[in-house]
């Protein structure tokens, strides 16, 4: 939309800086959490007692720990299973949700609503954990890096979300599709599919952040190290280390040689769970910050 | 639709394909979902870890009365429910209002950065965001507080003021969430016909009347969804955010019945009880989800979910 810059009368000036503007100073408020962490993460422990807001780590930084979150080999097991799961449940989620959004968006489609509503259900409604224990048990996934995946193959959320997306593009498109003698498949895949990169960029996002995230799902059906996922790994480290820190005074603290606290760790961790997003995230941006849907309204 | 089942059969057939089409999701939902569901029966069980969920004694409606008749309930309620409120009426619109700014910022680097940076609260964990709060509001090192005394005023004590905890924690929570949730807005923005947008800057608009005339309209259907799904969630004001930033000295604005069910922690029939009081919560969240679809329904029946 960089045609803008032709049309500008006052108000609109007004409105881009009043935009900018405001956008600066939000940016330093999101940032500010992040940045916050990221200080912690360097500190040396002396400095790193939680309530200690600086904008730059004070007396030096230390990569300790960093070092304790990756001194094990079991993290880089962890980041294996963590991006198969990853990557594995994206594909599978992002293509069952795609065709069954669409399947919802037939509005003639016998059923409809009573399918919506049972999915919607579904939403509100679940047995609860040892149903689904259960089932995944006799399905015989525990143990399996797929029982992190089938189970949460999709969900309510973002089919409907999904189905409203694929709903909104103008039937024109499908229409001058079937005059031009496409069949059923061609019209979703090679029609409708790229008009919906938006959403399928959103919902491959979202799945994979929850994967990446996930550590209870892999706490309870696959318990053997080398099926581990990274939050889970993580995690273990942070009760490790605040076992360590049991019967510890602070002095002895700096006395010793350990120049990592438990703030410092957990600080740490985030950094290097939530590194790899940031890093992500950048290749996925560029299917909703561009228009996608140019002469749409022509066919 | 034509009436009658052969009728209905001939429709079948006609829509095989997409049948076919949504039948992984359609068997996701009934094995993962519908099988697992016969878990709800715990809610009235004391569930037994030797007798297994078929065997656990019925209990009838015990849960449920133990959670009614608790005399915080009304209180918990209402705390529950202000927050959810609070949280929908002003953290519901900041997703969309960031999207459109962000839509509109001119330059396109500046603009991916600041969208990158917009959702880095959503990960950072609440434990660490909320130390960051109680500093910021702290009488004594906190830069609000700094403000005020600046100002010539009294350091308030924020964090243990019952009057000010649902401010803070819906402030806290859009905070956090804002940005990750104007991703979705922004992947529906830019799927918006530039060439609509092309002709109505020619025919005069102003950024703003074309905010309102079309972005806005345009990505209605999604706003609607969202909207529908999250005042289904309305019991669940958020423990994570409550639990972290409350104490006991605003228990009575800020306790909310997850939190009071975590404390009280009945150790006995834990699970059963968190169990009931979950499908209280959705059962509740449902039927407002009902009324509100029936709601949209009648405004435009193209938006609403079924």
């Amino acid at each position: 939309m960089r045609l803008n810059r032709k049309y500008r009368s006052w108000s609109d000036r007004l409105f881009d800086i009043f935009n900018f503007s405001l956008s600066l100073f939000l940016a330093i408020v999101f940032i500010y959490p992040f940045w916050q962490t990221l200080v912690t993460s360097v500190s040396l422990p002396a400095y790193a007692n939680g309530l200690n807001y600086r904008l730059f780590p004070r007396g030096g930084a230390t990569l300790a720990a960093y070092g304790e979150v990756l001194k094990n080999r079991t993290v880089f097991i962890a980041y294996g299973n963590t991006l198969y799961r990853a990557a594995f449940g994206t594909v599978i989620t992002v293509i069952i949700t795609y065709c069954g959004a669409y399947m919802l968006t037939k509005k003639r489609l016998p059923f409809r609503n009573t399918i919506t509503f049972l999915i919607v259900f579904t939403m509100f409604f679940n047995g609860g954990l040892i149903p689904r224990y259960v089932l995944v048990s006799s399905l015989g996934l525990i143990g399996s890096r797929w029982a992190l995946i089938l189970p949460v193959a999709t969900s309510a959320w973002n089919v409907i979300i999904a189905r409203n997306f694929i709903a909104a593009i103008p039937t024109s498109m499908e229409e001058s599709a079937i005059i031009d003698g496409a069949k059923p498949f061609q019209v979703v895949f090679q029609i409708i599919m790229p008009l919906s990169l938006p959403i399928l960029a959103v919902l491959a996002l979202w799945t994979a952040v929850n994967h990446w995230n996930a550590w209870f799902d892999a706490l309870i059906y696959v318990r053997s190290t080398s099926k581990i996922v990274l939050q889970l790994y993580l995690r273990r480290i942070l009760i490790d280390i605040d076992n360590q820190e049991v019967g510890f005074y602070d002095n002895v603290m700096l006395l010793t040689k350990s120049y990592t606290t438990p703030e410092t760790v957990k600080a740490a961790t985030i950094v290097v769970s939530t590194l790899p997003i940031i890093c992500f995230y950048p290749f996925l941006q560029r299917y909703f910050v561009k228009g996608v849907m140019v002469g749409a309204l022509k066919g | 639709m034509t009436g009658g089942t052969r009728g209905i059969l001939k429709s079948i057939y006609a829509y095989r394909f997409y049948y076919l089409l949504g039948l992984p999701m359609i068997i996701y939902f009934l094995l993962f979902h519908y099988v697992p569901m016969y878990g709800v029966v715990l809610a009235f069980k004391d569930y037994s870890f030797r007798l297994g969920i078929l065997r656990s004694p019925w209990v009838g409606l015990k849960h449920f009365r133990l959670l009614f008749e608790s005399y915080k309930f009304y209180q918990l309620l209402a705390n529950t429910l202000l927050i959810s409120t609070y949280r929908l009426v002003f953290g519901f619109p900041v997703p969309i209002i960031l999207a459109i700014m962000t839509n509109d910022l001119l330059n396109n680097r500046y603009k991916k950065f600041f969208q990158t940076i917009s959702y880095l609260p959503h990960f950072i964990s609440w434990v660490i965001l909320s130390g960051i709060i109680i500093e910021i509001l702290s009488p004594s090192r906190g830069i609000i507080n700094a403000v005020i005394s600046a100002l010539g005023g009294e350091p308030i004590y924020f964090m243990t003021i019952p009057k000010y905890f649902r401010g803070i924690v819906t402030v806290a929570t859009i905070w956090q969430s804002c940005g990750w949730g104007s991703i979705v807005y922004l992947a529906a923005i830019s799927s918006i016909d530039v060439e609509q947008i092309e002709a109505a800057y020619v025919d005069g608009a102003t950024r703003l009347q074309i905010i309102f005339a079309i972005t806005l309209p345009s990505i209605s259907s999604v706003i609607v969804v969202i909207l529908l799904l999250t005042v289904g969630r309305i019991l669940d004001a958020g423990f994570e955010q409550v639990f972290n930033l409350y104490n006991p000295m605003v228990y009575r604005t800020g306790d909310i019945i997850d939190t009071y069910v975590y404390r009280v922690g009945i150790i006995d029939m834990r699970y059963s009880f968190s169990t009931a009081v979950g499908l209280f919560k959705n059962a509740i969240g449902f039927t407002l989800l009902v009324l509100a679809n029936l709601l949209v329904k009648r405004i435009d029946s193209d938006k609403s979910l079924w």
